[in-house]
């Protein structure tokens, strides 16, 4: 398989124990170019901890992860870092840079400068004001912040964009918004996107796969269409449950 | 209030010298308490082993860790060889130094612990390194922090380094100790003002370089460094820019009203005759003749039961030229200082009473004391109860007391006269015994050795035939009365008398 056509990224056998902990068991997968996955699970099912195996924030006990092909440990870590784009809950501003300064970090570190135009593009891209740009963090509603951590994910045109619950300190309105963005500027840009999310509702509306995972094992690995057609066994079942009965009594109020 | 600006306006010299001092041990601290708070941040041994070392530091009383630096650099010398100074400088460098660690390290060790984990989380997400982390992220959040924690040191150690005047080294401690010394409250007062202004000064400038990094304002932070490089450039310029250094004659002089005279008179002597000379004041007692015997001091003044006793540890007594001869080469042969001669006073310990209470009680030697004397209380300076001459006179007599306190050399007398105390150790050449009218106590046993002044001249400085013989008309040149009369023109509540002044009166007196 030549790096050209191998997947954006495969799992083979990847484990991760701390101490008698086994966070993750045996995760064998591979994510194609082009789709957007969503990581499903209750809170301590590792679905993070797959996450991170990818850019080596953790280092997985046993196995490998080939992202397009190479191994990761194989990379130099900040290089691997770079190409990848990376969106968690807490965001991570840097509270001391402007928005500019902030979405401009991973070219900086790479000593390239990211010219003003560009900034501005992406900006406009999370549907942000440019003129924000000079704004300091701390002057940002927290979904204009967390629009500007996914512009400066995109910053160095990644080709994989990494989420852990990106949306989840978002208020509902904003979160809706910021996942429809995020999904569209996956077509445009042609990304492959794998997100982390507790709320089955989220990923069955984003995304083209779901994996469930449930005791550091992967359960269940379905299109939105089958899970919602009753597929993907249990654990998978229990979390569909919720938005659909959700869904039922909001069509018996419309009534 | 003429006088404290007279007093303000000469302390320029020991201001340059506490700027570099102070400037130097919060660099040094500085130096060292940053790359142990980034050692720190990445483990946490390392950061509970540095706080605990640095808040110990902190529990020494700041004199103490001062005084202790002597030893520990003359132990050092064994590796690093004579060169090596003990006092002065660098011991007081090293222990202000040390007492800046703690507020540095603690600030820079709580802003590293208090960084928003989302913050490290996204430096390593964009794939920083370590190098990376540290400059563009950890560096500039903890800065506000750690400029806190500078600032809490410079003032800190501002206040501290008067102390350094104790170990020999040129400071705004110098004013404050040869006050106290002889209740010129204006010497001290203005000790006082020069150091909280310049504590003030580095605390505004500091905090406004701290403001500029919490704002992001670097006018602030560039236009706060340059004046701050500004006052230890003119502080550097004002020390050495005026030409050589080395060529100076280190005047030494122990912490009271005398060796502040006599090292006066010998620095007006040596300058008329064309040498420049440097004071090493407030020296402890030890201190001085070690600094004498390393070259630290050229020259100072004496006493030969002090050096009987404290440096020979000898317990017997001698009579007095045998004493003289005895010391003499004692230091020919182990530390190489030069006794030039004796100037022609003594200056013994004795105990002092005031004269009602002698009279009243019938006191008239040590020997009274100890048979009447229970009841009483006795004062000391701090040096006194720990002196061998002490222990020698107390177990001659089987002196027994029912209290000992010890007193600034100055207070005691004030404590003689308002009761706090029964009996003093006293010095005989004191102008304040005639002045209060105390008795001296005889020693019919002779516990006390002799205590003639004695003029010593450091090895390299008893080699200088130069300076040897602008020296030796002092020898036997000053008797007991004259040198009463210019401790009490000093020591007086009224009118009194600088250091210099009464130097001058003095040589007038002695046909110098």
């Amino acid at each position: 398989m030549t790096a050209q056509d191998a997947p954006a990224l495969s799992f083979r056998d990847v484990a991760k124990h701390y101490g008698d902990t086994r966070a993750l068991e045996h995760v064998a997968l591979e994510i194609p170019r082009g789709q957007f996955v969503a990581l499903v699970g209750a809170s301590g099912s590792g679905k993070s901890t797959l996450l991170k195996t990818v850019n080596r924030l953790i280092d997985p006990s046993a196995g490998e992860v080939l992202f397009e092909g190479e191994d990761v440990a194989a990379l130099p870590l900040p290089a691997l870092r770079r190409r990848i784009g990376y969106v968690f809950q807490s965001i991570g501003l840097f509270p001391h840079m402007s928005v500019a300064e902030n979405i401009a970090i991973g070219p900086r570190l790479a000593g390239e400068r990211l010219a003003s135009s560009r900034i501005e593009e992406l900006l406009r891209l999370v549907e942000l004001d440019p003129d924000l740009a000079m704004r300091m963090p701390d002057a940002l509603s927290g979904g204009q912040r967390q629009r500007v951590g996914v512009a400066r994910a995109l910053a160095a045109d990644p080709h994989l964009l990494l989420m852990d619950e990106p949306f989840g300190a978002l208020d509902p309105v904003t979160r809706d918004a910021l996942g429809e963005r995020v999904r569209a500027l996956h077509e445009e840009l042609g990304l492959t996107t794998v997100m982390v999310t507790h709320d089955m509702a989220e990923a069955l509306l984003l995304a083209d796969r779901v994996l469930v995972m449930d005791a550091g094992q992967i359960v269940a690995d379905e299109t939105p269409a089958a899970l919602v057609a009753g597929k993907g066994g249990e654990v998978a079942q229990a979390l569909v449950t919720v938005p659909r009965h959700q869904a039922q009594r909001l069509a018996e109020l419309s009534r | 209030m003429n006088g404290l600006w007279d007093a303000l306006m000469g302390l320029g010299d020991q201001l340059a010298a506490h700027v570099l001092l102070s400037a130097a041990a919060i660099a040094l601290g500085i130096a060292v308490a940053l790359p142990l708070a980034v050692w720190a941040s990445r483990s946490e041994k390392v950061a509970r082993a540095a706080l605990t070392f640095a808040s110990l530091v902190q529990t020494i009383p700041a004199l103490a860790l001062l005084a202790l630096f002597f030893p520990i650099l003359l132990s050092l010398r064994a590796v690093f060889g004579e060169w090596l100074p003990t006092l002065g400088f660098l011991p007081a460098l090293l222990a202000l130094a040390l007492y800046a660690l703690l507020p540095i390290l603690r600030n820079a060790v709580t802003a590293q612990a208090n960084l928003d984990p989302g913050v490290n989380e996204a430096a390593e997400g964009v794939g920083m390194s370590f190098r990376q982390r540290l400059l563009l992220v950890e560096a500039p959040l903890a800065a506000p922090y750690i400029m806190a924690g500078i600032r809490t040191a410079a003032v800190w150690t501002i206040g501290a380094a008067t102390l350094a005047t104790t170990i020999g080294q040129k400071s705004l401690g110098d004013p404050i100790f040869a006050g106290l010394q002889t209740q010129n409250w204006v010497l001290v007062l203005a000790g006082c003002i020069a150091s909280a202004s310049l504590a003030l000064l580095a605390d505004t400038l500091l905090g406004t370089i701290e403001r500029g990094f919490r704002e992001r304002r670097r006018v602030l932070v560039i236009g706060g460094l340059m004046t701050v490089a500004l006052g230890v450039g003119g502080a550097l310029f004002a020390q050495f820019g005026g030409g050589e250094d080395e060529d100076r004659v280190v005047i030494g002089a122990k912490g009271f009203s005398e060796q502040y005279i006599l090292a006066r008179l010998i620095g007006q002597r040596l300058e008329a005759e064309g040498f420049a000379v440097e004071y090493r004041d407030g020296l402890g007692s030890a201190v001085a003749h070690s600094a004498a015997a390393s070259g630290e001091i050229d020259v100072y003044v004496d006493y030969t039961g002090t050096i009987w006793t404290n440096q020979m540890k000898r317990e017997d007594t001698l009579a007095r030229d045998e004493m003289y001869a005895a010391i003499e080469q004692w230091e020919t042969e182990n530390t190489g200082i030069k006794m030039l001669g004796r100037l022609g006073f003594e200056n013994a310990y004795g105990l002092a009473m005031r004269q009602e209470v002698a009279t009243s009680g019938q006191f008239e030697s040590i020997a009274d004391l100890a048979a009447r004397g229970q009841a009483m209380t006795i004062g000391g300076d701090p040096e006194f109860f720990e002196r061998p001459e002490w222990i020698a006179v107390r177990d001659a007599y089987g002196l027994r007391f029912a209290e000992k306190r010890n007193f600034s050399p100055t207070f005691m007398y004030n404590a003689l006269q308002s009761g706090e105390a029964d009996v003093i150790g006293a010095y005989t050449s004191d102008g304040r015994i005639e002045a209060d009218r105390l008795v001296i106590l005889k020693d019919p046993r002779g516990a006390f050795p002799n205590y003639d002044a004695v003029l010593l001249l450091s090895p390299e400085a008893g080699r200088d035939a130069a300076l040897v013989d602008a020296l030796t008309p002092l020898v036997d040149a000053i008797d007991v009365e004259a040198m009463r009369e210019a401790n009490y023109s000093v020591d007086r509540e009224e009118d009194k008398l600088s250091f210099d002044e009464a130097a001058r009166r003095l040589a007038e007196r002695a046909g110098l």
